[in-house]
């Protein structure tokens, strides 16, 4: 690879939003490059199964759906936390983004009823949403989505370097212009120099020990944000759990299973949600759910196992052939890894962490000019663009990347033409200079601490103080932990030094990042004395939205070296706040 | 609810533990440095949990040798990142569990793609130039606002669009690792998912021009190692079949069209 390569827009990360974006650009007539960790298509995007929300309303039991139904659930599924201008604007444009998908190829499952609208787009139902609303490919979404987007890329011929990873923004003052990448290949740095950046790196779940997201889901596009001191991340402490991931390995079990129908039951194999829950039933928000769970397993309700505590998650009468159709990804997932059949069997759940709310502020724009950087863009998971406020509904988020994406490309070729902004070879010089001497210094160094070590302490310390529930002894405790491992991870060293590229010189380039990152969600969980959403304060069980109808912003102070945390308003003048009709009380 | 007590379960059966030691032999090898040759190195492993093969790569590599290379994203079967050589055989390691094999393990990296180093293999590059090579995206001069499709034909294009590009069939087929320019079983679904799809227009003879070839569906031996070695169970036999067939009749009668 060379040393310098250049292009108007540069796109970190290669998920659905990465490359929704690049192939707008693209289409403006920009020149854009993708760098990416892995092959597009591997991107975690691929995994999602369940569908994307989009009210076209011909299902049978869509009637009469709206963008403003679905932007009305959006919001109460937030719990009040979201941008409402934002969700509005996103949700008016969902049912456009599936159209257009559909005609790069996405085969989505369609209406077969004899109702008349045979052959059009169907929905499954979801959780907190009034319509069946959720647009779907058997329960391979994401993988039909990656595919199809992946494929429009290569029609356009667009770049991608894969097995790399960004290390380091490229600043000339406050203007973003390219990113110092790493060759995982030959582990040496590359400067990236562009016009204007967008990151689309997604989300941060790798930071708990158990989680539904990929391997590679680090959070190291925020790190990139944080560590300019300049940059804003928002809502950290806003992490969802999923109710149904299995014992013991944490692979998800799509919403799409209960959507469909199926139900939970507990150690005597009764079905408790509809006890607490009498109107959404096992379909409640998430967030709401993943409670019911683990404070009935706490009543003494769960089925105990050689590895933890578990409940059932039941989809047996929703028979072999609907399954075989529309669950076919779930019943193999199960098969190979569970050795079970889930149409004759029951399927052990527990609630892990499953998706990251908060990310890199931008404005509606998908734009940080507004939020200390010009010349940067985020969307997708690693974005707080904020349509997900303190929980996101299943089957946003997929539409969020295509959507986002979509405006973030769009925007981004405006901002270019517009600026014609100035690109300083010194700026990049300076940054890459700074960046080979981070390696060499690590590749030096002997006798330090392991990286690895590190990073499992930091997984523990956040999985016992920032799951479902959370209060104020444990984040005060965690928040010491951190930051005397933050101290540490300041002196790590590699265990192996061989001459070539190691996994462990990335891995030890990106811990310190991490705990920052963590950092921000313990402090902000600390903090927001109130329970929101997937923030759920044992100490603060309500929702108080005469102090906390407010965003927590996080900005690296470079004095203390640690994330500081300040705090916006939230506009709720389009649908101001009330009962979610789910949930406490 | 009443229940049978022969469904009630761990979630962990339990002959999927058997508490062996494994002995693990993974070739390391790094291309940088071609004077230093591949070699086995042999790890022990207890086995007192159930593990996947991935399982083991991630503990050997956190806990003992940090350079060991090899790919993982998803964990779960559908990244298609993790396919290597497994006693053999072409296999994904996040799915394949100690349980189902003999306590000797060899691991080598696939055969056809180009190896980083060690378990890891260059899959990203071969697949995006299989792409272009069969103009992998859909080809319509219509517009999309048309939505009517068949159900059952969108679940047939569903059916081939499960490839997670994992390589195991390339790896695993004679013909590939006879010739590099081989299409594979991958390429030849690839294709064959596009001319099924009713909102792609491209023609038989169309198609003929891509895959009517040696490199292409002529190559194919038909043996069918690709359908056993296909960790997302394509229904690779049949779709050869079918496109064996059309590329037959477009060679036959297409050109004269
Ligand atoms: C198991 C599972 C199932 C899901 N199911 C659904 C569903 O049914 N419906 C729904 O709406 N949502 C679902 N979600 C959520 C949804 O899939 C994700 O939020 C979404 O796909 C994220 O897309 P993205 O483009 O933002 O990021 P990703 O797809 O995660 O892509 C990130 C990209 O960034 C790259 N990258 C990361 N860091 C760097 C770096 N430092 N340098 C360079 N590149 C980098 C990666 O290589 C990758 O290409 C699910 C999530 C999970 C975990
Ligand atoms: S049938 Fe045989 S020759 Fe043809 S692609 Fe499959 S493995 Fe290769
Ligand atoms: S066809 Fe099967 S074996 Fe071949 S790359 Fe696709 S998923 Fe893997
Ligand atoms: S890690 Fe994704 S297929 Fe094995």
């Amino acid at each position: 690879m060379d040393s310098i390569i250049y292009s108007d827009f540069l796109v970190i990360g290669a998920g659905l939003a990465g490359e929704r974006a690049a192939i707008e650009a693209v289409q403006s007539g920009l020149d854009v490059k993708i760098v990416t960790l892995v092959p597009p298509r591997r991107s975690h995007s691929s995994a999602a199964q369940g569908g994307m929300q989009a009210a076209f309303g011909y299902s049978e039991m869509s009637k009469d759906d709206s963008s403003f139904e679905h932007f009305k659930d959006t919001v109460r599924g937030s719990d009040w936390g979201c941008d409402q201008k934002t969700a509005g604007l996103f949700c008016d444009s969902a049912v456009d983004a599936v159209k257009e998908l559909d005609g790069w190829g996405v085969p989505w499952t369609r209406i077969n009823d004899k109702s008349g609208n045979d052959g059009l787009i169907a929905a499954r139902n979801f959780g907190g949403t009034a319509k069946w609303r959720t647009c779907y490919c058997a329960d391979g979404t994401g993988h039909s989505l990656m595919m199809a987007m992946d494929n429009t890329t290569a029609k356009y011929g667009i770049p991608v370097f894969d097995r790399c990873e960004a290390v380091s923004l490229i600043m000339n003052e406050d203007r973003c212009t390219g990113a110092i990448v790493l060759d995982l290949r030959s582990g040496k740095p590359v400067s990236f120099i562009a016009k204007a950046v967008l990151i689309a790196t997604g989300g941060y779940g790798q930071l708990f020990e158990k989680t539904t997201n990929a391997l590679i889901c680090n959070g190291t596009g925020l790190s990139l944000v944080l560590n300019t001191g300049k940059g804003v991340l928002a809502n950290m402490e806003a992490v969802q759990f999923h109710p149904t991931a299995t014992v013991p390995d944490c692979l998800l079990i799509t919403e799409g299973c209960r959507g469909d129908g199926g139900f939970l039951l507990d150690v005597n194999f009764h079905r408790f949600m509809p006890d607490y829950e009498p109107e959404a039933e096992d379909l409640a928000s998430r967030d709401v759910v993943a409670r019911r769970m683990i404070r009935h397993i706490a009543d003494g309700f769960g089925v105990k196992s050689n590895y933890g505590m578990h409940l059932w998650l039941d989809i047996r009468h929703l028979g072999k052939k609907h399954i075989a159709d529309n669950l076919r990804e779930v019943r193999e997932m199960c098969i190979n890894f569970l050795g079970i059949d889930p149409v004759n069997e029951l399927i052990p759940v527990y609630p892990a962490q499953h998706y990251s709310m908060g990310g890199i502020r931008t404005d509606i724009n998908c734009c940080c000019e507004d939020y200390g950087i010009k010349g940067l863009f985020a969307a997708g998971e690693s974005a707080c663009w904020d349509i997900h406020g303190f929980n996101r509904l299943g089957g946003n988020s997929l539409a969020e990347t295509v959507v986002a994406g979509k405006i973030a490309g769009r925007k981004a070729s405006d901002w270019i033409r517009l600026n014609n902004p100035e690109i300083s070879m010194s700026c990049a010089e300076h940054e890459l200079k700074c960046q080979s001497e981070r390696i060499r210094k690590i590749m030096e160094k002997s006798g330090g601490v392991n990286c690895f070590e590190i990073k499992s302490s930091m997984k523990k310390i956040l999985t016992e103080s920032a799951g479902v529930f959370r209060n104020k002894r444990d984040l005060e405790k965690a928040l010491a932990e951190l930051k005397e491992l933050l101290k540490k991870s300041e002196n790590v060293s590699l265990k192996m030094k061989p001459a070539y590229s190691s996994p462990e010189l990335p891995e030890a380039l990106r811990i310190t990042g991490m705990i920052h990152l963590a950092l921000c969600i313990v402090k902000g969980a600390l903090l927001r004395e109130e329970s929101r959403g997937a923030h759920y304060r044992e100490d603060f069980p309500n929702r108080n939205d005469e102090l906390w109808l407010k965003r927590s912003l996080f900005r690296l102070n470079s004095d203390s070296g640690e994330p500081e945390v300040f705090y916006e308003n939230v506009d709720v003048s389009d649908f101001p706040p009330g009962k979610r009709g789910y949930g406490e009380k | 609810m009443k229940m049978l007590m022969s469904q009630i379960f761990h979630p962990v059966k339990e002959d999927m533990v058997k508490n062996r030691i494994l002995k693990i032999e993974i070739m390391r090898f790094n291309p940088d440095e071609p004077d230093r040759m591949p070699f086995m190195q042999k790890y022990t492993v207890e086995e007192d949990k159930r593990i996947s093969i991935l399982n083991v790569l991630q503990n050997l590599r956190d806990n003992e040798d940090p350079t060991l290379r090899f790919d993982a994203v998803c964990r779960s079967a559908v990244c298609g990142s993790c396919a290597m050589m497994i006693n053999g055989r072409p296999g994904l390691a996040c799915r394949t569990y100690t349980s189902e094999l003999p306590s000797g393990i060899k691991l080598h990296p696939l055969p056809f793609f180009k190896l980083i180093g060690d378990l890891s293999v260059d899959t990203g590059t071969w697949f995006r130039a299989m792409y272009e090579r069969t103009e992998s995206w859909i080809h319509s001069s219509g517009s999309t606002e048309n939505l009517y499709q068949d159900n059952e034909k969108m679940k047939a294009v569903y059916d081939l669009d499960r490839c997670i590009e994992c390589g195991c069939c390339a790896a695993g087929c004679a013909t590939a690792n006879m010739s590099d320019t081989f299409i594979t079983a991958a390429g030849l679904l690839r294709a064959a998912r596009f001319f099924i799809d009713p909102r792609d227009e491209r023609t038989e003879s169309q198609w003929y021009d891509v895959i009517g070839n040696d490199e292409g569906m002529f190559g194919c031996s038909s043996y069918l190692a690709c359908n056993d070695y296909c960790p997302k169970n394509i229904p690779m036999q049949n779709t050869l079949a079918m496109l064996r067939r059309k590329m037959i009749k477009a060679g036959i009668f297409g050109k004269s069209r």
